[in-house]
C-alpha cells in the first residue's frame, strides 16, 4: 500500500499523535542514554560538569528534536529524503573544503554550539535517500543492473568522500549499511555475491598498496589493523591501548568491581575512556552483568524497530525503520567488537553512550523518523 | 505512483523476509558478543585481574635505618646523622629556570651536579623529585626552608648517611659504608632489592661489611597504587621493616684514642686484649684515614694520597700484615723443646757468639756471646744459639706443632677484612708450597723467629695471651649484637704442661724486671702492676751496618709481645713499629705506655715508672692529652 491509497482518516492528527508514539522505544533509549550519563559520571572522577551534565542536554535537546520529527508525517520525510541527502552530501564536501582537523583527519564543522559531523547526518540521509528510491521503483526493476547502479552510486560518493576525510569506521558503516538496505529492498542474491568477492579482493589490493606510492590507507590505519591482528607486537604503543581495553572489561568480572571502583579507567590506563571505550568501564565496573545488560537494550531497540518494520505495510516506512536499525546495531555492534579486541579499532563511538554531540542529536532524529513512520503508518 | 495491491503485499512478504533474516544474523551477532563478554569476564577474569592489579599496584621500598657501632662502654663509633638535598619538582615548580636562579642566589649549587639534574628532569615526569643540591649544610637548608614561598616545588629532604665520629681511630676496624656497586651487586647470587635503592650504602670493609646483613637489617616496603602515568594516587598498605642491628664491639674507645695516638706518626700497630676472653680491647693501626671521605666517595686526589703514602695508612696491619716475629718466637721454641722433653729449665747451652751448622755459621746478635745460659736466661738476653742449639734437637715439625697450638700459622676468627694466617712452616708445608725440602738451616732461622715464618700482630696477642694463660684464647671483637651477648669460643686448658707455660713466663718476667732483661728499661715498678714481656726484631735486609745508618725502608722491625700483670695475667699486648730498628728499644717503651693505660683504666701515675723516667713520661702523657684533646675537638669541628 502506498499513501495515496490510505485513508488520512485513520491517520491520527494534532496531539492525538503523542498517543501513538512507541512509548517503550522512548523508554528504552532513554535508559540507554541514562547508562551513558552514569559512565560519563564515573570515569569523570565522580564530576557532573566534565561531561555527564552537557550529555544530559544534548539528551534533552536530541529527545526534543525526535518529537518534532515524529509529528512532522512520514511521506514529507520521504520527500525531503533526496533533500537530506544532497544537503548532507555538501556538507561532506564542505568539511573537506572547511573542516576542523583533529586526531589527523578532517571531521567536523564548528557550528557555533556544537561541532557538527556531516559523515553522521549522512548516515541517516543515505538510509532516507535509499528508502525513498526502493520506494519510488517498480518492483520489477529492482534487480534490474542499470537500476543496481543507481544506489550503488548513491552509496559509494559520501563513502568515498568520508574515506578521505578520511574516517575509516563511518566509510565502512556507511558502505555495509547501504548495502544492507539494498539486500532488504530485495535485490538479487547475485549482486552481493559479487559484491563479497569484490570486497575480499579490494582487502588484499589494499593489503597489496602497504608502502607503495599508491598506498589506499594512511598508515595509522594499517599499524591499527596490524594491532588488531595481533596486540602483542606493539604492547606499550598502538597494542598497548586494545590491551588496556581488554584488561579493564576482563578484569570486571561477572559483577565488576563496583562503581567508580575500576582502576582502569580510574587510573588512565584505559584510553579514550569517555568516548570510543566507554563501554570497557561499563564492563570493569558492573562485570558481565552490567556489559550484557546493556547489549540487551541494544538487541530490545533493535527488535523494536524490526517488529515497527515488519507491522508497517508501507513500503518507505518499513525500509527507513529497518535502516535506521540496522545503522544502530551496526554502530554498537562494531564498538563493542572493537574494544573486545574483535575488530580493528576504527573510532566508532558506543551509541547513547559515548561522549560526543552529533552522534547523539543525529540518532535520536533517526529514531524521531521510526516514530514519524510509526505514528503515519497506514492503518 | 500506483501499485497493484499484489505487487504491495509481494514488495511487504520479501521485505519481512529478508528482515527476519537480517533480524535473525544481527542477534546471532549479539549473542556472540555476548559471548565473548563471558569468556572475558568470566572465564578469563582472573588473568585480567591480576594485570590489571600488576597495572595500579607499585612496590616501594623503606629502606631500613643501619643498626649503629658501639665500643664496649657505650660510646658511638658508627652513627647515623641526617643528611639534608633539595630536590625540585618540575610540574610545581612551573618556571624551572628562574626557580633554579633563586635557589643559586642561596645556596652554592654545583655547576655538574645542577646540569645532571635539569637532564634528569627532562627524562623523568614532571611530578617526580629531582635531587639538585646534595649534602647541603644545615644553614643552606635553613635558607631554602625560610624562602620557601618564593620557591614553589623545592623541598629540603632528610635522609640518613654514616657518620664516624671519631674519624680515623676506629678506621681499620669498623671500616666504612660506601653506595652499592655494581661489584657489590654481582658478589650476591640475589641481591635484596634494597640494594637497587639509590643512594643506598652497604659495608664495604671491616665490621660493617661482616655483618652487613645484622648492620642492614630488613627493608618495609608499601604498596601504592599508581596511575598510568606512574602518579602515586594514594598508599594501600605498607609493612615497615626491621631496622639494622646495634652492634657493640670489645673495644675500648678511650683505650684506643690513647694507643692510635701513641703510635702517633709511626707505621705501626698494636693489639690489647684481654686474656680472660679474648675481648680486643684495642686494635690499632697507624697511620690512619677518615673513613667518612669513603662514605661521601673518596675523591681520586685523596685517594691516591692515601695510596701512594709509604705508611700505609690504608693498611689494616694488625690482621692483614705478616711479619716475621724474631725473637718473640723464641718461646714457642722453648715450649716445645720443653714438651719434647729435650730441654729442662736447669740444662744451659754456652753461647760463643755464633754456632757452625755444617759449613754454615749462625751469628748471635751478640757477637760476643753468652756464655752459659740457662733457659730463663736465655729469655732474658735472647740469646739466639741458645734457641739454635735446642730448636736443632726439637725438630721443626714440633716446633710448628707448638706455634700452631699458640694461634701462630691460623687465621684468627676475626671480623675485620684480609685477615693474613701467617706461615707457621714444617717440613711438609715447604715440600708444598716452595717444592724443596726443609733443610737444618731453616730450623735454625725458624727458631728464632726468621726464614719463613710469618706472624700477624693479632696472632702474636694471641700466642702471648695464651703463654700467660694456658688456656686456648680465642680473639672476640663484637662483644654484643642487638643487645644479645656473643657467644665466647675456646678457653678450654691448652695441651701444654702448665709447669713449662710457667718457666717460660719466668723468662719473660726477667725480660722486663731483671738488669740484664731487653726490656729492663721499660719495666714498670708500680707493685702489682709488672709485665712480662720479649722483645723481638725482624730483619728486614740482611747487613751489617746499623739501623741509623740505613734508609726507613730498610730499617728492621721492632716487635714486642708482653702480658700484665705478671703474677695475674689481665691482659696481653703485641705491638710492630714497621722500620722502628730494635724491639728493646722502639716496641718496649709503646707496650709499657699502652698496657699500663688498660691496667689503669686511664692515665696511669707516675710512680709507676722508674723514677729516672718521669720527666720524659710526664711530658710523653701530657703531650698526647693534648694531642687527643686537639683531635677530639677538631672530630667534633667536622661533625
Amino acid at each position: 500500500m502506498s499513501y495515496l491509497e490510505y485513508t488520512v482518516k485513520t491517520t491520527p492528527t494534532g496531539w492525538r499523535k503523542v498517543l501513538y508514539i512507541n512509548w517503550p522505544l522512548v523508554i528504552l533509549l532513554s535508559a540507554v542514554a541514562c547508562v551513558g550519563f552514569l559512565m560519563l559520571y564515573s570515569v569523570a572522577g565522580g564530576r557532573l560538569d566534565t561531561w555527564a551534565e552537557p550529555q544530559m542536554k544534548r539528551f534533552g535537546l536530541g529527545l526534543a528534536a525526535m518529537f518534532v520529527v515524529a509529528m512532522v508525517p512520514i511521506w514529507l520525510w520521504r520527500n525531503l529524503s533526496v533533500l537530506a541527502y544532497l544537503g548532507s552530501l555538501a556538507l561532506l564536501v564542505a568539511v573537506e573544503l572547511f573542516g576542523t582537523v583533529g586526531m589527523g583527519a578532517q571531521r567536523w564543522i564548528d557550528i557555533g554550539f556544537m561541532r557538527l559531523q556531516p559523515s553522521e547526518l549522512m548516515k541517516i540521509a543515505l538510509v532516507m535517500v535509499l528508502a525513498a528510491y526502493y520506494d519510488w521503483l517498480p518492483l520489477r526493476k529492482t534487480s534490474h543492473p542499470l537500476w543496481v547502479l543507481m544506489p550503488i552510486l548513491l552509496i559509494l560518493i559520501p563513502t568515498g568522500l568520508t574515506l578521505i576525510q578520511p574516517d575509516l569506521g563511518t566509510a565502512l558503516l556507511l558502505m555495509i549499511g547501504g548495502g544492507l538496505i539494498m539486500f532488504l529492498a530485495g535485490v538479487h542474491w547475485a549482486y552481493f555475491a559479487v559484491v563479497i568477492a569484490a570486497g575480499v579482493g579490494t582487502i588484499f589490493t589494499v593489503f597489496e598498496s602497504r608502502g607503495t606510492d599508491w598506498q589506499l590507507l594512511k598508515d595509522y590505519q594499517f599499524r591499527r589493523i596490524d594491532t588488531f591482528l595481533d596486540p602483542s607486537t606493539d604492547p606499550l604503543g598502538a597494542g598497548y591501548h586494545i590491551t588496556q581495553a581488554k584488561i579493564a572489561m576482563g578484569s570486571g568480572g561477572w559483577t565488576g568491581r563496583g562503581f567508580m571502583q575500576g582502576t582502569q579507567s580510574r587510573l588512565n590506563f584505559l584510553p579514550e575512556k569517555h568516548t570510543d571505550f566507554i563501554f570497557n568501564t561499563l564492563a570493569e565496573e558492573f562485570g558481565f552483568v552490567g556489559g550484557v545488560s546493556l547489549l540487551v537494550l541494544y538487541v530490545l531497540i533493535l527488535l523494536f524497530c524490526i517488529f515497527a518494520a515488519l507491522r508497517n505495510r508501507d513500503r518507505f516506512s518499513s525500509l527507513l525503520t529497518l535502516g535506521i536499525g540496522l545503522t544502530f546495531f551496526l554502530y554498537f555492534a562494531v564498538n563493542m567488537s572493537m574494544v573486545m579486541g574483535l575488530a580493528p579499532v576504527v573510532g566508532v563511538p558506543l551509541p547513547m553512550v559515548s561522549y560526543g554531540g552529533s552522534a547523539m542529536l543525529v540518532l535520536m532524529i533517526a529514531f524521531g523518523l521510526v516514530q514519524s513512520a510509526h505514528i503515519h503508518r497506514p492503518r | 505512483m500506483r501499485r497493484t495491491p499484489k505487487e504491495s503485499s509481494d514488495s511487504w512478504r520479501r521485505i519481512s523476509r529478508r528482515a527476519l533474516l537480517l533480524g535473525g544474523a544481527q542477534l546471532g551477532f549479539a549473542g556472540m558478543l555476548g559471548l565473548r563478554m563471558h569468556h572475558m569476564q568470566v572465564d578469563q577474569a582472573d588473568e585480567f585481574r591480576l594485570l590489571a592489579e600488576e597495572n595500579r599496584i607499585n612496590i616501594r621500598l623503606i629502606p631500613p635505618s643501619r643498626g649503629r657501632i658501639f665500643d664496649r662502654n657505650g660510646r658511638i663509633v658508627a652513627e647515623n646523622t641526617p643528611t639534608y638535598r633539595i630536590t625540585i619538582v618540575r610540574e610545581d615548580a612551573g618556571d624551572v629556570e628562574d626557580v633554579i636562579a633563586k635557589l643559586s642566589a642561596l645556596v652554592e649549587l654545583d655547576e655538574d651536579e645542577l646540569n645532571r639534574a635539569l637532564a634528569e628532569m627532562r627524562r623523568s615526569p614532571p611530578f617526580l623529585p629531582v635531587t639538585v643540591a646534595d649534602r647541603v649544610s644545615w644553614d643552606s637548608i635553613s635558607r631554602v626552608a625560610v624562602n620557601a614561598p618564593a620557591l614553589p616545588g623545592v623541598t629540603p629532604e632528610v635522609g640518613l648517611s654514616r657518620f664516624y665520629p671519631d674519624h680515623g681511630n676506629f678506621a681499620h676496624v669498623v671500616g666504612y659504608v660506601g653506595p652499592v656497586s655494581e661489584r657489590d651487586l654481582a658478589r650476591y647470587e640475589d641481591p635484596e632489592p634494597v640494594l637497587h635503592i639509590p643512594r643506598f650504602q652497604i659495608g664495604k670493609v671491616g665490621v660493617e661489611a661482616k655483618y652487613e646483613e645484622q648492620l642492614r637489617g630488613k627493608a618495609g616496603a608499601k604498596r601504592v597504587e599508581v596511575n598510568a602515568v606512574g602518579r602515586v594516587m594514594r598508599e594501600l598498605d605498607r609493612r615497615e621493616g626491621d631496622n639494622g642491628a646495634d652492634i657493640q664491639l670489645t673495644i675500648d674507645a678511650d683505650l684506643q684514642d690513647y694507643v692510635q695516638a701513641r703510635l702517633g706518626h709511626e707505621s705501626a700497630s698494636c693489639v690489647v686484649m684481654d686474656v680472660e676472653k679474648g675481648d680486643l680491647l684495642a686494635i690499632a693501626s697507624a697511620p690512619s684515614f677518615d673513613p667518612n671521605k669513603f662514605v661521601r666517595g673518596i675523591s681520586v686526589a685523596d685517594y691516591s694520597i692515601l695510596r701512594d703514602n709509604d705508611h700505609r695508612p690504608l693498611a689494616s696491619k694488625t690482621v692483614q700484615d705478616a711479619y716475621p716475629p724474631g725473637s718473640t718466637f723464641k718461646m714457642v721454641t722453648a715450649l716445645a723443646a720443653l714438651e719434647a722433653g729435650v730441654l729442662s729449665p736447669d740444662d744451659t747451652v754456652w753461647c760463643p757468639g755464633h754456632l757452625e751448622v755444617g759449613s754454615r755459621r749462625f751469628h748471635c746478635w751478640k757477637r760476643a756471646g753468652h756464655g752459659h745460659l740457662n733457659l730463663e736466661q736465655a729469655l732474658q738476653q735472647s740469646c739466639d744459639v741458645f734457641f739454635y742449639d735446642v730448636a736443632m734437637k726439637v725438630g721443626i715439625d714440633r716446633i710448628a706443632d707448638v706455634g700452631r697450638r699458640l694461634g701462630l700459622g691460623i687465621a684468627p676468627d676475626v671480623p675485620m677484612s684480609a685477615t693474613t694466617s701467617g706461615i707457621m712452616p714444617d717440613k711438609d708445608w715447604k715440600q708444598r708450597e716452595r717444592g724443596k725440602s726443609w733443610l737444618i738451616g731453616d730450623t735454625v732461622n725458624a727458631s728464632i723467629g726468621q726464614g719463613f715464618v710469618l706472624t700477624s700482630p693479632l696472632q702474636l696477642a694471641i700466642m702471648t695471651a695464651r703463654i700467660a694463660t694456658g688456656r686456648a684464647v680465642h680473639p672476640r671483637l663484637v662483644k654484643t649484637i642487638d643487645g644479645v651477648e656473643t657467644e665466647l669460643v675456646g678457653g678450654q686448658e691448652l695441651d701444654i704442661n702448665p709447669n713449662h707455660l710457667r718457666w717460660v713466663r719466668k723468662g719473660m718476667s726477667s725480660v722486663m724486671n731483671t738488669v740484664r732483661g731487653t726490656g729492663y728499661r721499660s719495666r714498670v715498678v708500680a707493685e702489682g702492676y709488672e709485665l712480662a714481656g720479649k722483645s723481638g726484631t725482624a730483619q728486614v735486609r740482611n747487613r751489617v751496618v746499623s739501623n741509623e745508618d740505613v734508609p726507613w725502608i730498610e730499617r728492621d722491625h721492632a716487635l714486642f709481645v708482653g702480658f700484665g700483670p705478671v703474677h695475674a695475667p689481665r691482659i696481653a699486648v703485641s705491638v710492630v713499629v714497621e722500620h722502628g730498628g730494635g724491639g728493646s728499644s722502639a716496641g718496649a717503651p709503646i707496650l709499657r705506655d699502652v698496657a699500663l693505660q688498660a691496667l689503669y683504666g686511664g692515665t696511669p701515675p707516675l710512680d709507676a715508672y722508674p723514677s729516672s723516667d718521669h720527666d720524659k713520661i710526664k711530658e710523653l702523657q701530657e703531650r698526647l692529652d693534648r694531642e687527643r684533646r686537639e683531635r677530639a675537638e677538631q672530630a667534633r669541628g667536622r661533625a
